[in-house]
């Protein structure tokens, strides 16, 4: 990698006349270096092994999660939807699965966030950029996209041909093909997102008549040219430049992270003639420099360049060399996950014990220091944040009343002498059946209260209110207090609602003011 | 090469103080930050052509909006959109929209208006913006009234409290100019009462309401009150709303107060609140909402069966 040519030096004492003129420019002179940088095309092999394996299991299961999700139905009775995961912004609603979020809930989402944050971080110190090496929509759908390429026009030389060919017949069918291919995913891709958000069936009935909201066609759209273009064009672009991830994982991984890696000190002095130089009696290590590593790299880089910005850790090298050092019959893993300590260590018996006895020590995954302080401490923030979010679920109320008291005025005399305060209550029913509900007031004494909409203005102590199935009701109610009674300035008192068909109650504090 | 990081960039004449980075072999932008420096690496291409084209956007969107300066306004856009057009376009929505409402409110009776709560909701949202530019003046914005001015949330009526009252107290004034309006007068007692005597009537006045006063003087200001304040306010001080007569006999007070002393100053020179006819100045819909939202204020009382 280092390519620059270094500066000559001048010795002391040396004149202009007989010193000898070099006729070397800098490798990396600013004049030479440019400015803008065209995208040089990669080529990723196919791998096979492995981790490639496991990366089509994930690559069905997460993109089955995401298209099938939409279509599962959950009945929720008559008053809801039954979709089993539904945003509805209209309604100000998500629904997931047994799970309904009013607006005010959102903390929920907020706490799943940063679980989902707290997991990342937890992942990525134990085990690298895995996030980005398996279940990245980015890598996923780029995965998707490269395997459609190679189905059509081959493998990696076949598409390195095909690019230089001029074009013509069986050049256009192929590429039209590929990109028609990738064009139905990148639909299917946005159709799949626009049913989390209306009842999917009937959307995509109204999608294909015409007859859905322009903002889904929207959606559609942009969905379909951000697949095409990212996973089809941009590709490792988008991980390099535009995600902000791999610029803070430096921060996030330690010497016990474990991390697609070289392990030069068994591979180093490469040669690709290893039985004519061992023949010889020259030292020379495993690494034939075959080059599969880089072949197969959907980032485009050399792994045995050490730890880059640009891996994103899908392990595909290590598939790649695993196959080679099988062929060979020298022992797996000389590129393997391994953490920076088992390096060091592997390194050290390498120069003292000789590399055979250290290969022979190597351990193919190296997880000696999973349970360090950090991962304890991002653990058990991720439990303790789960667990919380889960007793708030356990026993959150399903009915709820809020008090918004008159202020002006905040007071009437009535011509009886009493006091009347005017309050405007909001009864949550966060069910999915109407329910009937009793509003009583707690702790003013002898005061009774009214429904402002009605004729009836004789003051009780409770009165009765309906809700609708999921809905939010407002009512005013008058409150008076006989004036000989009131206390002047606040009184505190208590407006409780309680279920008249089960055993849920609600309150909320309100406060009775009386003039001095 | 581990000495290359200290060697100065041998083309960086510019004197940036930009070094070769020993492990890349790229130059730095000569930036640090805690002993990380930044290397001057190509952008990719195609940030440059993203550029480009949001330059290229940027001039349609000078040329399809308004958004070049002229000395009188601005360029109009290709398809002429402006704010204002906007704000119109939301208004006469909103206008279109509250039309069926409108109509129905000047149609139907008020009754029928108050029997539909969805269309009575609408009528006090508009009774409401009208009170709160037409009425504040005089009775608050929380139309609480203030001494003088009656307070329209409380049961206390001077002329009647049902919806055709207030409907009719709204439309025609209280002491206005229109034919219709609602008049009363109450005389002064100025040298038919002696200031005693005045004084024993206010203090039996206070007594009807349970307010505090001398009881001595009840006797005396009893049998004044008979002779002279009987025949309006009536034998218990429970007033007639038929003719505007205030009760006497409830804890609300809107002239007179609460002291003995302000009943006589009411007696001798007696105050009368005058209330415009709004008819004429507000449509018939506007005083129909405006009476449904006093009549919501809580002290809206049932018509008579």
């Amino acid at each position: 990698m280092n390519t620059h040519v270094p500066p000559v030096a001048r010795e002391e004492g040396a004149t202009a006349s007989n010193v000898e003129r070099i006729d070397v420019e800098a490798v990396n002179a600013r004049g030479r270096q440019k400015l803008y940088q065209a995208r040089v095309k990669i080529y990723p092999k196919r791998a096979e092994g492995y981790f490639r394996r496991l990366k089509w299991i994930i690559m069905a299961v997460t993109l089955g999660i995401y298209w099938i999700t939409p279509w599962i139905r959950w009945d929720r009775g008559p008053y809801a939807p039954d979709q089993a995961v539904l945003v509805d912004l209209a309604n100000r609603r998500f629904y997931f699965f047994f799970i309904e979020i009013w607006p005010q809930e959102f903390y929920y989402v907020a706490g799943l966030l940063i679980m989902a944050g707290l997991g990342l971080f937890l992942v990525t110190s134990v085990a690298g950029r895995v996030w980005c090496g398996y279940t990245c929509p980015q890598t996923v759908w780029t995965d998707l996209y490269i395997w459609v390429e190679r189905l059509v026009e081959g493998d990696r030389n076949a598409r390195m041909k095909l690019d230089k060919e001029p074009w013509g017949a069986v050049k256009f069918a192929k590429r039209s093909t590929v990109y028609l291919a990738w064009l139905l995913i990148g639909a299917a891709t946005g159709g799949a997102w626009i049913f989390y958000f209306a009842d999917a069936p009937t959307l995509l009935l109204q999608f294909v008549t015409g007859e859905a909201p322009a903002v889904a066609y929207i959606t559609v759209a942009i969905l379909t040219a951000t697949t095409f273009v990212f996973a089809g064009f941009m590709r490792e672009q988008v991980c390099t430049y535009m995600c902000p991830w791999p610029r803070i994982q430096g921060a996030m991984l330690d010497e016990d992270s474990l991390l697609v890696t070289y392990n030069a000190w068994r591979g180093e002095p490469r040669s690709r003639h290893q039985k004519k130089a061992l023949a010889e009696g020259l030292d020379v290590g495993d690494c034939v420099d075959c080059n599969a590593c880089v072949a197969v790299c959907p980032m485009g880089i050399d792994i045995r360049d050490g730890n880059q910005l640009e891996c994103i850790t899908c392990a595909l090298c290590i598939d790649a060399c695993n196959g080679v050092m099988g062929k060979i019959g020298k022992p797996l893993n000389l590129i393997s996950y391994t953490t920076l300590r088992d390096y060091d260590a592997n390194a050290a018996e390498a120069r003292s014990e000789g590399r055979a006895a250290a290969t022979a020590k190597q351990r193919a995954v190296g997880l000696a220091h999973l349970v360090r302080p950090r991962t304890l401490l991002y653990a058990g923030l991720w439990a303790l944040i789960g667990l919380v979010m889960l007793a708030g679920l356990a026993t959150r109320d399903r009915l709820d009343i809020n008090v918004i008291p008159d202020r002006n005025p905040l007071y009437v005399t009535l011509s009886d002498g009493s006091i009347r305060n005017g309050y405007t209550l909001k009864v949550l029913n966060m069910m999915n059946e109407p329910r009937a509900f009793e509003v009583s007031l707690d702790g003013l004494p002898d005061a009774g209260m009214w429904v402002a909409a009605s004729e009836d203005h004789q003051p009780v102590k409770a009165i009765a209110v309906e809700v609708e199935a999921d809905r939010l009701r407002e009512i005013k109610v008058f409150v008076a207090q006989p004036g000989d009674v009131a206390r002047p300035g606040l009184s505190g008192f208590i407006f409780s609602v309680r279920d008249l068909g089960g055993s849920e109650t609600g309150s909320a504090a309100a406060d009775f003011y009386a003039p001095e | 090469m581990a000495d290359a990081g200290k060697t100065a960039n041998p083309n960086g004449q510019g004197g940036t103080g930009a070094e070769i980075d020993p492990v890349t072999g790229y130059a730095t932008t000569g930036h640090e930050w805690d002993g990380i420096r930044e290397l001057n690496r190509p952008l990719p291409r195609w940030w440059l052509w993203t550029f480009y084209a949001s330059i290229v956007f940027s001039l349609g969107y000078l040329v399809v909006y308004p958004g070049i300066p002229l000395l009188n306004g601005g360029s109009a856009g290709l398809f002429g959109y402006s704010t204002r057009a906007e704000v119109q376009d939301a208004i006469d929505l909103a206008t279109e929209a509250q039309a069926g409402r409108l109509d129905q409110i000047a149609s139907l009776p008020l009754a029928e208006i108050k029997a539909d709560a969805d269309l009575d909701r609408f009528a006090v949202a508009g009774g409401r913006s009208a009170f709160l530019v037409n009425c504040i003046q005089c009775h608050g914005t929380g139309a609480a009234g203030s001494k003088g001015y009656p307070n329209l949330n409380d049961d206390d009526w001077l002329w009647g409290g049902t919806l055709e009252d207030i409907y009719h107290t709204i439309a025609y004034g209280i002491r206005s100019d229109h034919p219709d309006t609602h008049y009363s007068e109450m005389p002064s007692f100025d040298g038919m009462l002696s200031r005693p005597e005045m004084a024993a009537v206010a203090n039996y006045v206070l007594s009807l309401s349970g307010r505090a006063h001398d009881a001595a003087l009840v006797a005396e200001g009893a049998a004044l009150y008979a002779d002279n304040c009987a025949s309006c306010h009536g034998a218990g001080g429970e007033g007639d709303r038929s003719i505007g007569v205030p009760r006497l006999n409830d804890a609300i007070a809107l002239k007179a107060g609460t002291t003995a002393e302000e009943i006589v100053g009411q007696m001798v020179a007696p105050q009368h609140g005058v209330m415009p006819a709004w008819t004429g100045r507000l449509s018939d819909t506007v005083v129909k909402e405006l009476a449904l939202y006093v009549y919501s204020l809580g002290g809206g009382e049932a018509a008579a069966q």
